[in-house]
């Protein structure tokens, strides 16, 4: 009898939190789906009528399409970029001899942490003086640099476990390190590379600080500075936010559904080992 | 047809262009860091030495002048600026709150409770969110007559609903609330992988020598993540500290009045509103050396596991 009551609060007590988890994103579904008068007469109730023009509306009163290009133009450079750069990194680090090894490696975990907000003012100085202020140019550059600490961190953690013999014997066999990363490391390590890049790939996706101040013309934003702009600057009106809100975080939604693993593996890399 | 052979490549190795002799004598390492080294200089290693230098100076960037030490002397005589810092000091205060709650849910979901997997997936799904979209979607949430209060309302509550985003006393908790609404699935996760790891042969052991759950919980299950527990004490106070500017630019913009600044958001505004390159860059300055403190500590930890691990 105990048990079943002590079962059953543990059920209720995450059936609880599930719906605190869902209900915001299901409030931004409902909301994309009315009209504003209804919105404003029942915020809480279901769609009546049940309309779609919203997701028109968006993409006629916002730059909508030319912000989310923007940003997949931006995150599959920038994080395309750092892989490559990472990853040269990384095998030196897993597998080469060098002075300066330990350094370079605890560096990136130290700028890992480090608050980007506190490089945001010189390197818009620098975006000034490289005339690149308002270009798409100016926040690849930026990502991909601030990306590079966790993306070598996270490689060579994974490095390390691959089987040491398999580089040693290709090396005896004389084949340049550049030859063992393309031909032996980068083809064992495609689940881990996904999952790097999927990390990558949110945090340019969500970022906000740095396109802010960057991407200055409204058609040159991403998505998030877009939309955070657009809603402080216009009347307010709600469910073509929400809709608006919704179609940017669709991708994540579904991606997240079909390769959940990757997510958490990637997501929760600056944990424990 | 025979196929190439990986000794091939020796033939080539008898007189190589500079690069690829370079790469094959000792110094390869050096070539392959290289890019990743020019990165790191560029992104971070020269704004910083920059944002150094600029906390000295008054100005507009074509007319710098040295002040000494006069921005850090105005920050604190700056109201904004000592309530942005006490806004970050606030939010510290989810850290434990957040990561109590997160245990006691992962222990929870490790009892092997039916659907674990499936509460699992559902907590994280906010975490992977973009605090853009989903403080647009809060600031209606919390409007004075949003969802919130009106269900608070419904279920005859009403005395308990406040103006979340425009009461100064309580809106830098509600931007507290937010943030624990993205990110405790984070530690659930967290916690609840570690938890995956004790070996049940001691739990088991446990429970022979007639330890009930919470015994078990609390004298084999807690201990034995208790790093993963630190790390992620020490990852939420540096997001508290350094990374929240978002979920205040969209929910609040520092308001009302400057209740809810905080040091990023202080930053921000100097830097790119008022034009303050030189008090923007102090506040970075003091951001930095806070967050040091943590970062050390961060370090320490990794460097600890990774010994333990070998």
């Amino acid at each position: 009898m105990k048990r079943l009551f002590v079962t059953t609060g543990r059920h209720g007590l995450l059936i609880l939190l599930s719906i605190v988890s869902l209900y915001p994103i299901w409030f931004i579904i409902q909301t994309a789906l009315k009209t504003q008068n209804n919105y404003t007469m029942n915020p809480t109730g279901l769609p009546s009528p049940l309309t779609f023009s919203n997701f028109v509306n968006v993409f006629r009163d916002m730059p909508f399409a030319q912000w989310t290009v923007n940003s997949a133009l931006v995150a599959v450079v920038s994080v395309g970029g750092v892989t490559v750069i990472a990853m040269f990194a990384a095998y030196a680090v897993a597998f080469g001899e060098f002075r300066g090894r330990g350094f370079f490696f605890n560096s990136n975990i130290a700028l890992m942490a480090l608050p980007p907000v506190a490089l945001v003012v010189p390197l818009f100085l620098v975006m000034v003086q490289l005339n690149l202020v308002n270009t798409l140019t100016s926040v690849i550059l930026v990502y991909a640099g601030l990306m590079v600490p966790f993306s070598v961190f996270f490689l060579v953690n994974f490095f390390r476990e691959l089987p040491h013999e398999l580089i040693e014997a290709a090396t005896i066999d004389g084949a340049s390190h550049l030859r063992i990363l393309t031909r032996i490391v980068v083809p064992l390590s495609g689940a881990t590379t996904v999952t790097l890049m999927i990390v990558n790939a949110i945090w340019v996706w969500n970022e906000l600080l740095f396109a802010l101040v960057f991407l200055q013309d409204n058609s040159r934003r991403t998505l998030m500075a877009g939309m955070a702009l657009y809603q402080g600057r216009y009347s307010v009106n709600e469910p073509l936010i929400m809709a608006g809100a919704f179609l940017s975080i669709v991708p994540l939604v579904v991606f997240y559904f079909l390769g959940q693993r990757f997510f958490v593996r990637g997501l929760t890399a600056g944990i424990g080992k | 047809m025979a196929p190439e052979m990986p000794g091939g490549g020796s033939t080539v190795a008898a007189r190589p262009p500079g690069l690829i002799r370079a790469a094959r004598a000792k110094g390869w390492p050096y070539l392959f860091l290289l890019p990743a080294v020019v990165a790191i200089a560029g992104i971070f290693v020269y704004p910083l030495i920059e944002v150094v230098r600029y906390s000295f100076y008054a100005g507009s960037v074509g007319s710098l002048s040295y002040v000494g030490t006069a921005n850090y002397v105005s920050l604190w005589q700056d109201p904004v600026f000592v309530q942005s810092l006490m806004d970050n000091l606030k939010l510290l205060a989810t850290v434990p709150i957040m990561t109590v709650l997160a245990l006691v849910i992962a222990l929870i979901i490790n009892s092997q409770i039916r659907g674990w997997r499936q509460y699992r997936s559902i907590v994280f799904l906010p975490y992977i969110l973009p605090a853009t979209a989903m403080g647009l979607t809060f600031g209606y949430l919390l409007e004075r007559n949003g969802v919130l209060n009106t269900f608070l309302r419904d279920i005859g509550l009403g005395a308990l609903a406040p103006d979340w985003l425009g009461s100064g006393s309580i809106v830098v908790a509600t931007i507290g609330m937010v943030i624990v609404w993205q990110q405790l699935g984070f530690g659930i996760v967290v916690f609840a992988a570690a938890l995956l790891g004790v070996p049940t042969e001691l739990i088991e052991a446990a429970k022979m020598d007639g330890a009930g759950w919470w015994q078990v919980q609390r004298l084999i299950l807690i201990p034995h993540i208790r790093r993963v527990i630190e790390f992620f004490v020490i990852l939420e106070a540096i997001t508290m500290l350094s990374a929240v500017f978002t979920y205040v630019y969209v929910l609040t913009q520092g308001g009302p009045g400057n209740a809810s600044s905080v040091v990023e958001y202080y930053i921000f505004q100097n830097g790119f509103e008022n034009g303050a390159i030189g008090v923007a860059s102090a506040a970075a300055v003091v951001l930095l050396v806070l967050a040091s403190v943590l970062i050390f500590f961060y370090l320490r930890l990794r460097l600890r596991s990774e010994g333990g691990a070998k």
